[in-house]
């Protein structure tokens, strides 16, 4: 062992790459984990609810998905979902895209999608709950 | 030493990848898992259209109604059904690997197939429900 042995366990390369830990862990598997359980019971929940409306009128559905319980359901449902579908759609682009610019774009337009689609699904929840 | 193995060497497959491998089940429904949740990703615009259709008003509603009854509408809807329900049983079956349990041969199969047979079956069951005591889209 000389005085010029690496203090780190990191190659040289990759310290002047920078690419290493993103020091996040295991939180990307754990909050897909913990989404997907909480899914489970909510998912179940919106396919009744979606049951329990089919053959029903306008003025009926609003009044159904605005009620406090069905509307709370729902809102669980989507941010949940969409919080998931998030972490999913990274995995894959990360799995199948290796173009760095085209990454990077996909991986913003994935996030862009599931915030656009999850505040337009919570403004409509919000909007039948308040009739505004 | 190094170069009387260089032919031998040429001769392994370095790297097997998908095309080695002959389709296994478990292997199919991991790729049928991943495809339902890419086809959910999108599926979440069909609810959400929904959803800001019954905000929006009485037309806005009519015309998701009228589409939900249109062939290609019924033909995404019984889709987006299967797929909802196989990706979440596919989750289930997801877990319990997590958890370390039914890794045995035959236990893998029985899971996987267990995932098929109850996604169909819980669809095909959702659908009759929906048309036999709700009265079907309308």
């Amino acid at each position: 062992m000389s005085e010029t042995a690496p203090r780190s366990l990191r190659t040289p390369l990759g310290r002047v790459r920078h690419l290493g830990s993103a020091r996040s862990g295991t939180r990307h598997f754990w909050n897909q984990r913990l989404t997907s359980v909480a899914n489970v019971p909510l998912t179940i929940a919106l396919v009744l609810i979606i049951l329990g409306l089919l053959g029903r009128n306008h003025a009926a559905v609003v009044q159904i998905l605005g009620s406090s319980f069905v509307a709370l359901t729902l809102l669980l449902f989507v941010v949940s979902s969409i919080y998931h579908m998030w972490l999913g759609m990274q995995v894959i682009i990360e799995d199948y895209v290796h173009d760095e610019t085209l990454k990077i774009v996909s991986l913003m337009a994935n996030t862009g999608f599931c915030f656009v689609v999850g505040f337009a699904a919570v403004f409509a929840i919000l909007k039948l709950s308040f009739g505004l | 030493m190094v170069e009387a193995n260089t032919s031998r060497l040429k001769e392994r497959p370095l790297s097997p990848h998908l095309q080695i491998y002959r389709p296994m089940l478990t292997m199919v429904m991991s790729i049928v898992h991943r495809l339902t949740g890419a086809a959910l990703y999108f599926g979440m615009l069909l609810l959400v259209w929904w959803l800001i259709a019954a905000a929006a008003g009485p037309n806005a509603y009519a015309t998701v109604q009228w589409f939900m009854e249109t062939l290609v509408g019924r033909l995404i809807l019984f889709g987006y059904t299967w797929a909802l329900i196989h990706h979440m049983l596919g989750g289930i079956r997801h877990l319990i690997w997590d958890l370390g349990y039914g890794f045995g041969p035959a236990e893998r199969e029985w899971l996987t197939v267990a995932t098929l047979v109850g996604s169909v079956g819980l669809t095909v069951l959702l659908w009759l429900v929906g048309y036999l005591l709700m009265g079907g889209i309308r």
